[in-house]
């Protein structure tokens, strides 16, 4: 619309403007602080001319503060831009807005913000999931076009699948982390929240590719995925793990993913029954080497160089803990203890050594999996969004609505989620899509043709 | 699972827990270890690689050339505290008594 003048970015950026008051006044609170407008001289041709997209609060932006939702960041100004936030610039993009998150994404329902929590605006008494929450909130709420957010464990995911929206977690490698707060270096990705499937095709195609500041990005062409929407999935194998189809899946959820593989066969797709035996213990192993790894990244946040210091400490050693024990909140603090005490002296073998084993036997099993079928299937979450409060004094209860997500984390495969109804009267579900490394683009055909086919993203409409 | 030396294991991370946090996390953190030591379950382990990241990396190195950075005093505007070139804090060696 923009690039055909059918209307300016200043309508554009008005509206959003506007709807974000009324974000205030339904308290979603999916935004951290005062928005301004940012950008670059763009060619009107660029890919994502005038568009403005959110930004989770984990990605450096020049000049804007950055907060993780964390006071231990108070008054931090990122000195540089994320890669990322270079690609959309460059690419003709607005920034616009950034979004509230689980304090340093550490979280499935962005209740662990120091900002409070945001709200479901499908229904504001539930969570919107997390740790992205913000991002997938804006977006459902039409307080943003679009959105990027970070995962690390279905931290994408789950909430695009609570609030309704579109989300992918690219292959491992695929998208720069540069200038993204590091949560767990060998799980984090960054990847599009958006309305429906073709919006995230195009962002994801401005977003990936190698980075020389970023080794861990890998040196693969990008595909047009754009080109990939429309094609027939006719023929395509699609398995269906048995394993997240047991016990704790909410019967609805199960009737929902029931009906969409028979939209998929309606479409020609072949359902193919399979195993991931090791599958179970995702949320095991997640549990080890997510805090081990976040332990040791926020070793960082010491009040010397940056970020909250303590005003009463006489000696270094106190310096550090004060700071940190002001700083931080309650999650952030149960997963240092649990990180370090896993790579403790005498415990690294029990507990972090024994999970990275088991983290091969998952990989192994997807290995052995994409020998069979082009793509998996999965309800994205076991339920739809629950209430606030309801799983926040139960951490261990809280670490189970990403039972089905943390397993593409931890084997480095790409997943999206995308819209396949309601349950409990009005309450989003998604459906879960899981691909061979490097090969996005499949699950964007995959998942086009299932929206396209069931139009869940539009019957979902406006928010109430 | 016995109970862990919580204060011991908050000084390796160099994080102070309140009472109240301390009393906290001594009910919680046993059970979420708990939890995650389900994976005593998994048998045949002892020849299997382990797995730090999802892809094979070897190590990248760039050419040893000098680039563009931040100047110090970009580094230095966030700094609690800082003196001349220098981020300040308080004393590291400490009196004898």
């Amino acid at each position: 619309m923009l690039q055909k003048n059918e209307c300016t970015q200043k309508d554009v950026l008005e509206s959003l403007s506007k709807a974000r008051t009324r974000d205030a006044e339904r308290k979603i609170n999916a935004f951290v602080h005062e928005a301004r407008p940012i950008h670059r001289k763009a060619d009107r041709s660029s890919p994502l001319w005038g568009v403005p997209i959110a930004l989770k609060d984990n990605i450096c932006v020049e000049g804007l503060q950055i907060t993780c939702a964390s006071k231990v960041l108070e008054n931090f100004i990122s000195p540089y831009n994320a890669t990322v936030v270079e690609k959309l610039l460059n690419a003709g993009a607005v920034l616009y807005g950034q979004t509230n998150m689980d304090e340093f994404a550490f979280g499935s329902s962005c209740e662990t913000s120091c900002y409070g929590p945001t709200r479901n605006p499908r229904d504001p008494q539930r969570v919107p999931g997390g740790s992205s929450g913000g991002s997938a909130a804006a977006v459902a709420d039409h307080t943003a076009i679009a959105a990027l957010g970070s995962d690390t464990g279905g931290s994408i995911r789950q909430p695009a699948a609570f609030c309704g929206v579109v989300g992918i977690k690219p292959t491992y490698g695929r998208v720069s982390r540069y200038g993204l707060v590091a949560f767990a270096s060998s799980l984090d990705q960054i990847g599009p929240i958006t309305k429906d499937v073709r919006d995230a095709a195009l962002l994801l195609g401005v977003l990936a590719g190698h980075d020389p500041k970023d080794s861990t990005t890998a040196d693969v062409p990008v595909p047009d995925y754009v080109s990939f929407l429309g094609k027939s999935v006719k023929g395509m194998k699609i398995g269906r793990p048995k394993e997240y189809f047991e016990a704790g899946l909410n019967p609805e959820v199960a009737k929902r993913v029931d009906e969409a593989i028979a939209a998929l066969k309606s479409l020609g797709a072949e359902i193919v029954d399979l195993s991931l035996p090791h599958t179970k213990y995702s949320v095991n192993v997640y549990y080890i080497v997510a805090p081990s790894e976040a332990s040791s990244n926020l070793a960082r946040f010491d009040g010397v160089r940056f970020g909250h210091r303590s005003k009463d400490s006489a000696a270094l050693l106190q310096l550090f803990e004060n700071s940190r024990g002001e700083g931080f909140g309650a999650e952030a603090k149960r997963r240092i203890i649990l990180g370090t005490y896993s790579l403790s002296s005498g415990y690294y073998d029990a507990y972090y050594l024994k999970a990275m084993k088991v983290r091969t036997k998952i990989k192994q099993d997807f290995d052995e999996a994409w020998k069979k079928v082009d793509a998996i299937l999965t309800p994205t979450a076991p339920t739809g969004a629950f209430k606030l409060g309801e799983k926040s004094q139960n951490p261990l209860e809280m670490y189970l609505s990403d039972i089905f997500t943390i397993s593409a984390n931890l084997a480095g495969v790409p997943a999206i989620s995308v819209p396949c109804g309601t349950v409990e009267g009005g309450l989003p579900v998604g459906l879960q899509f899981l691909g061979r490394p490097f090969e996005e683009e499949k699950l964007f055909q995959l998942a086009h043709a299932f929206e396209q086919a069931t139009g869940h993203h539009k019957k979902l409409g406006n928010v109430s | 699972m016995s109970s862990i030396d919580l204060k011991h294991v908050a000084r390796l991370a160099r994080l102070h827990l309140s009472d109240g946090e301390l009393q906290f996390l001594q009910t919680q953190v046993p059970a979420i270890l708990a939890f995650v030591e389900k994976l005593n379950e998994v048998q045949g382990l002892e020849k299997v690689e382990p797995t730090s990241h999802p892809f094979s990396l070897s190590n990248v190195f760039r050419t040893d050339m000098p680039g563009p950075s931040l100047s110090i005093e970009e580094f230095l505007k966030h700094a609690p505290q800082a003196k001349g070139r220098f981020f300040q804090v308080p004393k590291v060696i400490e009196d004898k008594a």
